[in-house]
């Protein structure tokens, strides 16, 4: 949005999220801490303030969590920065999973298994936690944010209710002014 | 449907993959619209919706099957229902089939993002949506602490300490003193295969 992304920018976007694809295990949400870091405190292409709504704006779309990577590059470079991001996002790892799962057969015994599971488990939790920590001090909390945080922690672990609803009454919450 | 409830006893113990020729085989635009709805009816557990419409709907994979491609797919790095859609339109359409799957899961939530970006470009500075957004990213952080919590429980089980200390080493190298990722993964996860290959 801001500087409308010359070729520079581009690139820069197309090799910071096709390296990060390759590290994100786990999925979307445990890359959080280091897309707040490159975005907010290396490039300076969003502010912590924004950072937080994008996380949130992600968080709102259905479809996989790796969409906040299309939001940081409209931010940055408008639709092709959001395309960019995306297809460097998607790509690389769809490569891998290509012709590793073609091979899939040879895979199949279940001592690497075990071992990558057990390796990769405690790795995953650790980055999860950073994620939620990241979010939590850009977010620029309150004690009403954390009374929902951890509201929302309490009810998603004891009981099963749709994240849409929880969403619908942080939101309602927020805007009515208590925030 | 019912005949495939009673196994016919001249049939050899099917593997996962050689049962795949008698299931059905979804076309292009098939794998298209299935990863499509799965990823528009997705808000946080498309692992669930994959499952439901891969194996109960559709009948495209067996409950076995579903396992194994799921769980190749979350050691493969990138986001596991991202690997999902590419290793199974693979199976099924060779290069366009990964392509129509993926396509399928990731066009409509970016079209829709784009539409939200663009609204929030317009309106991000309003008071109440501020607010409204903090509210949901206060909300999303809770979703994760239950996540956390529950994938965490199973690590103080059994009595190893290495489990509880690497994943307190990373949450310390990547929330706490913000280092780069890759760096810390390329240290954090030799260290935990060998632990978890010695069984510390």
């Amino acid at each position: 949005m801001t500087s409308g992304g010359g070729h520079g920018t581009l690139l820069t976007l197309a090799g910071f999220f096709g390296v990060l694809s390759l590290f994100a295990i786990g999925g979307g949400n445990s890359a959080i801490p280091e897309m707040h870091r490159f975005a907010v405190d290396v490039q300076h292409w969003l502010s912590d303030r924004q950072f937080a709504d994008t996380f949130a704006l992600a968080q709102l779309t259905p479809g996989p969590n790796l969409i906040i990577v299309a939001l940081i590059g409209y931010h940055v470079a408008g639709i092709v920065g959001a395309l960019v991001a995306t297809v460097s996002m998607c790509g690389p790892p769809a490569v891998f999973a290509f012709f590793v799962g073609g091979a899939s057969e040879k895979f199949k015994g279940k001592a690497w298994h075990t071992v990558l599971s057990r390796a990769l488990v405690p790795v995953t939790i650790g980055l999860i936690a950073a994620s939620a920590a990241v979010i939590v001090s850009t977010a620029g909390y309150n004690l009403m944010s954390l009374a929902i945080m951890i509201g929302t922690a309490l009810i998603a672990y004891f009981a099963r209710v749709h994240p849409l609803w929880i969403f619908a009454a942080a939101a309602a919450i927020g805007m009515s002014g208590l925030l | 449907m019912s005949a495939s409830l009673i196994p016919d006893p001249a049939e050899p113990p099917a593997s996962p993959f050689t049962a795949a020729a008698r299931q059905p085989q979804p076309t292009l635009a098939e794998l298209f619209v299935a990863f499509a709805t799965i990823s528009l009816s997705g808000f946080g557990g498309v692992l669930a919706w994959s499952r439901r419409m891969m194996v109960e709907e559709r009948k495209w994979l067996t409950a076995e099957q579903f396992n194994e491609t799921y769980a190749l797919c979350s050691f493969l790095p990138g986001g596991n229902i991202l690997n999902f859609s590419v290793v199974f339109g693979a199976r099924f359409g060779g290069v366009s089939g990964a392509i129509a799957a993926m396509a399928g899961l990731m066009g409509p939530p970016l079209t829709l993002v784009l539409i939200i970006a663009g609204i929030y470009a317009h309106y991000g500075d309003l008071p109440a949506l501020r607010r409204a957004l903090t509210g949901v990213a206060a909300a999303a952080a809770g979703l994760m602490v239950a996540t956390l919590v529950k994938m965490a429980r199973p690590l103080f089980h059994n009595r190893a300490v290495t489990g509880p200390l690497i994943a307190l080493a990373t949450f310390v190298a990547i929330g706490i003193l913000q280092w780069p990722l890759p760096l810390v993964l390329v240290v954090i996860v030799p260290v935990s295969i060998v632990a978890a290959m010695v069984r510390l």
